[in-house]
């Protein structure tokens, strides 16, 4: 039940991101994205990491698409606005792809199947635990990451100020 | 999982379902009854006894009504986005806990649809996702005062969620749960959330008007600038979506407020009155105690709706951003204080 239910969303998530980039039209992209992000929440769902989940949602589908939204609707981007680009540029992209493609393909069959990992506490997700540990063994890391996103955010104002 | 388990999950969201879609078809009628009383006027009083058939007159003519799609517009998109309105608004009732423990047919049931233990996380993701549905819908209209309503509505939706979340990290400090059915428990009686934090149920209160895009944050709608907002192309019963959306939105945002901060289905003495209605009507009463309180909530909403003119734009992003959000966190860092001081460090 729980492994079909996989295959469908692991199918989902790859068909919906294989929208994301061949649709035309970059609002609709970015629907395809939100969509692709909704399919990533269930999959921590099933995962039974509540907590991942639901941030997931709340701050890639709710707040960073709204943005990306936003933006490309006051752009408005179509056809006509997507600038021309020479043969020059068009034959190195396609032979750029073509070696990521092969380089893809080639460490996807040097791998082995690894062994299934086996959580020793299946329930690692949950607020509490996830809370536990995050202030307990990673404390450091996580008080650097949460530097800086602060600093980030700084920058961000002075970028947004015409004359700092 | 036994069948008995799925047909009584089933029955009780039908009913959840039924009953906020019909508060929100006679919160209709209430808002033109409240607004002619605030006006001194008699309001609607010809579909039936005192004008009690008016939502469903009103909602048979949104359904007659002629459909008109404008030709430049994106049809599905154009279709989806009244649909997603409703549709987020729906769900964000799954969570709240709507009474204690029932004994029903010498079954017990529990009048909540599920409690997830990331509850409070689960009602701020619906809130953050219902945007979509305005934005999505004013920009497949092709119109731009369509398009500059679902700018509004962004912007304004982003800008309100923040204090909105601070509100409810420093609800957490007191509480320590993220699960609303442990946090409706705890307000026990008359111990209710809003005596410990009052700064943050102001707080809440001022981002729940701004994200049901009720007055004074109607800006999204602002007939005055806007012709009609982001629903100016709309028609039909799919402008009646999106009008049903944000009566839905503010039924569940009473709930959820309600539930938060007035202790849900807690009064005082009903532990007296459990023990003399037994556990099938006692319950219920608790449940009617829930409802009165957010009938007292939706009747505030259309009180303020009625009373205060709109914000300019501008006065809105300061209030957003200079003022709660600095107004949020100094509630988090007393909570933080007081929290400690009294846990004995």
């Amino acid at each position: 039940m729980s492994q079909s239910l996989f295959y469908l969303i692991a199918f989902l998530s790859i068909f919906f991101s294989l929208l994301v980039i061949f649709t035309k039209n970059p609002v609709h992209s970015v629907l395809y994205l939100i969509i692709t992000f909704f399919t990533f929440t269930i999959h921590y769902i099933l995962l039974n990491a509540q907590f991942l989940a639901i941030v997931n949602f709340i701050v890639y589908m709710g707040a960073i698409m709204v943005l990306f939204l936003f933006v490309l609707m006051l752009l408005n981007l179509n056809k006509d606005a997507e600038p021309a680009k020479s043969n020059l540029l068009k034959i190195a992209g396609v032979v750029a792809g073509m070696c990521l493609l092969v380089t893809l393909v080639g460490s996807v069959k040097a791998l082995n199947v690894s062994n299934p990992v086996v959580l020793n506490n299946p329930n690692l997700g949950l607020v509490k635990n996830l809370g536990k540990v995050l202030f307990n063994e990673f404390l450091l890391p996580f008080e650097i990451s949460s530097l800086l996103l602060l600093s980030a955010m700084v920058g961000a104002v002075l970028l947004a100020k015409k004359e700092a | 999982m036994e069948i008995a388990f799925v047909i009584e999950k089933f029955v009780f969201i039908t009913v959840i379902f039924a009953l906020s879609l019909l508060v929100a078809m006679y919160s209709t009628l209430a808002e033109r009854k409240i607004a002619a009383f605030l006006q001194d006027r008699v309001g609607p009083n010809r579909a039936g006894p005192g004008g009690m058939f008016q939502p469903l007159a009103d909602g048979v003519k949104m359904f007659l009504k002629e459909e008109i799609i404008p030709t430049e517009s994106n049809k599905f998109l154009f279709i989806a986005g009244p649909s997603l309105a409703i549709l987020t608004a729906c769900i964000g009732s799954a969570v709240i806990p709507w009474g204690q423990d029932i004994q029903l047919f010498g079954r017990t049931i529990a009048l909540q649809a599920t409690d997830i233990n990331v509850g409070i996380l689960y009602i701020f993701g619906v809130v953050s996702l219902g945007v979509y549905g305005i934005m999505i819908g004013g920009w497949a209209s092709n119109n731009k005062f369509s398009l500059m309503g679902a700018i509004r509505a962004a912007s304004q939706n982003i800008s309100y969620e923040i204090p909105m979340g601070l509100s409810i990290i420093a609800l957490l400090l007191v509480t320590n749960s993220l699960s609303l059915k442990d946090i409706v428990e705890q307000q026990h009686g008359f111990q209710w959330n809003v005596f410990y934090q009052p700064l943050g149920f102001l707080i809440f209160l001022v981002c729940a008007f701004a994200e049901t895009n009720r007055t004074p944050f109607d800006l999204p709608e602002c007939e005055t600038e806007l012709v009609g907002g982001y629903h100016t192309e709309y028609s039909s019963m799919k402008l009646g979506f999106f009008l049903f959306a944000e009566y839905i939105n503010m039924f569940v945002s009473s709930a959820v407020m309600a539930t938060l901060y007035f202790g849900g289905y807690n009064y005082p003495g009903m532990d007296f009155m459990n023990n003399l209605l037994g556990p099938t009507f006692g319950p219920l009463l608790g449940m009617g105690v829930l409802f009165i309180k957010i009938f007292a909530f939706i009747f505030f909403f259309m009180w303020v709706r009625w009373t205060i003119p709109r914000f300019r734009y501008d006065q809105l992003m300061n209030l957003g951003w200079k003022v709660l959000i600095p107004l949020a966190i100094a509630n988090i860092v007393l909570t933080g204080i007081v929290t400690a001081l009294v846990n004995g460090f």
